[in-house]
Order: structure tokens, then C-alpha cells, then sequence
């Protein structure tokens, strides 16, 4: 029982010191001194790393998302003679819901795994060391401008999904399964609100962003500096990350959709 | 800018190896040294690293702090560099107490300070003219062609130019330790630290950096400390060695006598000898009950 207790005393020490350790990380990149003219061309580096080089596995997974979508909606609402409520089904899933969380796993999974390893791979290499040797802090010059890319980049990303994945669902629904285009758009647009949907979805993918990038970039920084360790914290970003999302969609969607009554 | 290099050692092989009360007392204010640790206590978890150490790095000379492997050589080095903080003790650089710098004016000594680690660090996604340029881009915004200059210049000092349009994948072992080399000078510090810099080194390579570490020392006016378990190589250009085993210092003196020291710990760690003080053995039951237990 006492060695239970000290298990148990020992995890949460170890789980408030990374807390700290990860909100000074967080804090120090984030209000550190930013550089305009250095900075910006590092961000666009970076863009350029987990922004576009993402695009493929977004595009790809948005459209067959809103071609299932599509296609199990129809043969669902086609039983009701509800055919006509396709449109508002395809779009306020994928804003609300799926564009958000699935884009989050999956920028999870394809950039926030990169950066683990990346930022591992340096520190085991030890050029974060002798950045730090050399006078230029770590957390700005290599974590700073990662943690903004993976900021703005996600909720890009996430509006790129569900435009595709919309037309993906317009693909199967009207161009194979034969809806009526103008019931498709119409409904659609009469049902899905800029402010209650839209807005919110953008906001649920800031907040995931935020998340994602950070765990990304604390996970590569405070990892053991051997080929184990950076491999356990490539795993622990991608595991913690997407529970992180989920847990997190939870406690969004009932703040931002709960109100039923 | 040459500095002052009158600096007289005075024999300490077989005495108390840490510098007397009145010595220590002496480290304020005391120009001649630019790196003076005293009484340095760190421990990682619950084994003590160093346990009372004192070292004093003279301005202008080759120190060589060497011992075995594991004894926290690099650690050393961590710490006078401010990236680690020791649970006792002072380390001043310059005068100033690293420890008790903050972050800020932390980064601002370390403008002072050079360091050529064991991996080389080099950035693998910059070309070598990129890696010397890297420290003089982030701290100073020198025109285009003034920067090239001056990158030349330190690619020229280590037999490099020619390779600056490489990248570090294209280089060898030894090339990849002069780029390093190139890059640390290139903020013109005031000291170097040299982490295992022979380690892995063919023997040309070798030679070569030997020889560097020698010349920019006596040509820029450096102060360089070299972390190595390379006897021979290091004899041959340190000024001034310090051997550290078992948290503390063994034994510091001049090279040579070192090399001709009595003390059997030293003399086994200088001639190379498998057996000694320092057993061939690490601690184990007796041989016999150890072979004989699995049988009975």
C-alpha cells in the first residue's frame, strides 16, 4: 500500500515537473523576443515544413471523408425522404466536427511527429547545445518559430479539409448518386451559420493547433537525447496529442453546442 | 589583440592537490586566471560528479583537464559554460559568477566563450559557409560582403575554404571538427573549449587538429581548454594538466611532470596501464563462487 502511495506521489511529481517544464517552454518561446526580419523567414521555413508539406494527406483524407460522408448520408436520409438535408449533414459534420478533430490527428500523426523527431534528433546531436554555446537562445531561434507555424498552419489546414471534403461529398451525392444540386447547396447554406458553426469549428482547430504543436515541440525538447528516447517521444506526441484532441473536442463541444434546452 | 601569457606554474604533482585556503582567497580580482572554480560540488541523482574540486584556467595557455572515461570531464566544461549549475561552489569566468548570472546576461558571457563539441554539432541543414556565418548573422547585422569576408577568414585559419559550399553530410570526421573549429572562432572568443576533439579521428586528422588547436590558441591570444583522454596528444600542446578521478582532482602539474609523476594512480593513467590503482576488474564476487553457483 505505502509503495502504491509512493508510486503514485512519484507520478504526480513527475507529472507537475514536465507541466512546468512544458509551460516554460511554451512561455519562453511564445513571448520571447521575436525578430521581424529573422523570424518571419524562419516562420516561412517552417510554413513551408508542417504547413504545405501536410497539404497532400489533408486533401486526400478531407475528400474521401466527405465522399463517405456523402454516401452513407444518402443512403441513410433517402429512407426518410429527407435526401434534401445531404447538404447540411456533409457541411455542419465536417465544420463542426470531423474537419477539426480529424485534421488535428492527422497534422498530429504527419508534422507534429516531424517535429519530435526533428527537435530530438538536434538535441541528441547537440545543436541545441552549441546554439546555446554560441549565445542564441534554442526556444527562439528553433522552437519559436515551429510552435507559430503549427499555430497558423493548423486552422488553414482544417478549412482546406472541409472545403474538400464538402465537395467530396457533393461528388458522391450529386454527380454519382443523382441529388438535386440546388436542394444540395441551398439547404446547406440556409443551415450552416458563419458565427454558431463556422466560427466555432475555427475555433475548436485554434485550440487544437495550439495543443498539437505544443506537445510536438516540448516532446522534442525535453526528450532523452538516444535513439530510444527520441523514438519514445515521437510516440508520446502522436499518443498524447490525440487523446489531448479528443478530450479536449469533448470539453469544446459542450461549451460550444451543449446548450440543448 | 594578444593576452597576457606570464603565467608561472609551480610544481603540485604529489602534494594536496587542491590549491591551498589562501589560494582560493586569492581568486578575487586575480587577472591572471580567466576561469577559476572553486570548491565545486554537483551530483547526478546521488552520485557525486565533483566533490570539492578547484581548478584555475590561466589566461593564454592550453589546459588539459583529462581523466577517465565517466569521471565528468564534459560535465566540466557544462558547467563553466553555464549550462549546468553546480550544487556548491563558484565557477567565475571573466570575473564574473556564472551560477549566478541570469539568462540574459548568461548569453551575453557565453559571447565570450567558444566550444567545439565531440559530435562537431554542425547544423545539417547548412551549408559549411552557413554554419561559420550562423553566430555573426544572430548577433550582428554585417553587410553581405563583410560577413563573407569574415567567413573566409575563418575557413582559410582552419584549411577549409575550399569546402564552404558543402554540407556537413559531404564531410569527413576531421573536416567536420575544423568547421566546428571555424564556427567557434568565429565570434572571436576569448576562450575555447574543446570537448573530446581527437576523439574518432584518423591519424592525420588527428595531427592536424592538434596542430590547430596550438596555433589559434598562440595566434588569436586564446585562452583554450581541451577535455581529452588522449594522453599523448594532449602532452604535446597542453601548457598546464589537470587530472580528475573519483569527483576530485588527482593530480595537476605541467606535462612533463605528470608524465614522470611516482604516484601510481597517475602514472597508471599517463603510461596507459591496464591495471592498477584504477582495477582491470569493476567490483565483483570472488571468481570462483561466482563460476561454481551456477553449478551447485
Amino acid at each position: 500500500m505505502i509503495n502504491f502511495l509512493r508510486r503514485v506521489g512519484a507520478y504526480t511529481l513527475d507529472g507537475v515537473a514536465t507541466f512546468g517544464r512544458a509551460g516554460f517552454v511554451l512561455s519562453r518561446s511564445m513571448y520571447g523576443r521575436f525578430s521581424f526580419s529573422g523570424g518571419f523567414r524562419l516562420l516561412l521555413k517552417q510554413l513551408y515544413n508542417v504547413g504545405v508539406q501536410s497539404l497532400a494527406i489533408i486533401v486526400v483524407s478531407g475528400l474521401f471523408i466527405g465522399m463517405v460522408l456523402g454516401l452513407q448520408g444518402y443512403t441513410i436520409l433517402v429512407k426518410y425522404g429527407a435526401e434534401a438535408s445531404l447538404g447540411p449533414m456533409v457541411a455542419l459534420s465536417l465544420v463542426r466536427e470531423l474537419g477539426p478533430v480529424v485534421a488535428a490527428l492527422l497534422f498530429a500523426g504527419r508534422a507534429g511527429s516531424a517535429l519530435t523527431a526533428e527537435i530530438g534528433l538536434m538535441k541528441a546531436t547537440e545543436q541545441l547545445s552549441s546554439m546555446e554555446m554560441m549565445a542564441v537562445d534554442p526556444l527562439r531561434r528553433v522552437i519559436a518559430p515551429r510552435l507559430w507555424a503549427g499555430f497558423i498552419a493548423l486552422p488553414l489546414l482544417t478549412a482546406i479539409f472541409n472545403v474538400v471534403g464538402v465537395f467530396g461529398g457533393h461528388i458522391v451525392a450529386v454527380d454519382w448518386l443523382g441529388s438535386d444540386a440546388g436542394a444540395f447547396w441551398s439547404t446547406m447554406q440556409s443551415s450552416v451559420e458563419f458565427r454558431g458553426d463556422i466560427l466555432n469549428g475555427a475555433a475548436k482547430s485554434v485550440v487544437f493547433a495550439l495543443v498539437v504543436t505544443w506537445i510536438s515541440v516540448f516532446r522534442g525538447y525535453d526528450c532523452v537525447p538516444t535513439s530510444e528516447g527520441i523514438s519514445k517521444a515521437t510516440t508520446q506526441t502522436v499518443v498524447h496529442a490525440s487523446l489531448a484532441i479528443l478530450g479536449l473536442d469533448f470539453v469544446l463541444t459542450a461549451l460550444m453546442f451543449g446548450d440543448v434546452n | 589583440m594578444f593576452r597576457s601569457t606570464s603565467v608561472e606554474y609551480a610544481p603540485l604533482v604529489g602534494r594536496d592537490p587542491t590549491p591551498s585556503h589562501q589560494n582560493a582567497m586569492d581568486m578575487d580580482n586575480n587577472d591572471e586566471y580567466l576561469v577559476e572554480i572553486e570548491d565545486l560540488h554537483f551530483k547526478r541523482g546521488r552520485r557525486a560528479i565533483f566533490d570539492g574540486v578547484n581548478v584555475r584556467i590561466p589566461r593564454g595557455k592550453v589546459t588539459a583537464i583529462m581523466g577517465p572515461s565517466g569521471t565528468g570531464k564534459t560535465t566540466l566544461l557544462r558547467l563553466i559554460g553555464g549550462q549546468l549549475r553546480p550544487h556548491k561552489g563558484r565557477i567565475k569566468f571573466d570575473g564574473q559568477d556564472v551560477a549566478k548570472l541570469d539568462r540574459e546576461a548568461l548569453f551575453e558571457l557565453r559571447k565570450k566563450m567558444g566550444m567545439l563539441f565531440q559530435s562537431g554539432a554542425l547544423f545539417t541543414d547548412l551549408s559549411v559557409f552557413e554554419n561559420v556565418a550562423f553566430p555573426v548573422r544572430e548577433h550582428f547585422h554585417l553587410p553581405e560582403p563583410v560577413l563573407r569576408t569574415l567567413v573566409l577568414m575563418k575557413l582559410e585559419a582552419v584549411g577549409l575554404r575550399g569546402a564552404r559550399d558543402l554540407m556537413p553530410s559531404e564531410l569527413s570526421g576531421g573536416m567536420n571538427r575544423r568547421v566546428a573549429l571555424a564556427r567557434a572562432i568565429a565570434l572571436d572568443p576569448m576562450m575555447i573549449m574543446y570537448d573530446e576533439p581527437f576523439a574518432g579521428q584518423d591519424p592525420i586528422s588527428m595531427g592536424v587538429v592538434v596542430q590547430l588547436i596550438r596555433l589559434l590558441n598562440d595566434a588569436l591570444g586564446l585562452t583554450s581548454v581541451i577535455v581529452s583522454h588522449d594522453v599523448s596528444e594532449v602532452c604535446s600542446i597542453a601548457d598546464y594538466v589537470y587530472i580528475i578521478a573519483d569527483s576530485k582532482i588527482m593530480a595537476h602539474g605541467k606535462p612533463d611532470e605528470l608524465q614522470n609523476s611516482d604516484n601510481d594512480q597517475v602514472s597508471q593513467f599517463m603510461q596507459g596501464k591496464p591495471d592498477g590503482p584504477v582495477p582491470f576488474h569493476y567490483p565483483a564476487q570472488d571468481y570462483k563462487e561466482d563460476l561454481m553457483g551456477a553449478l551447485l
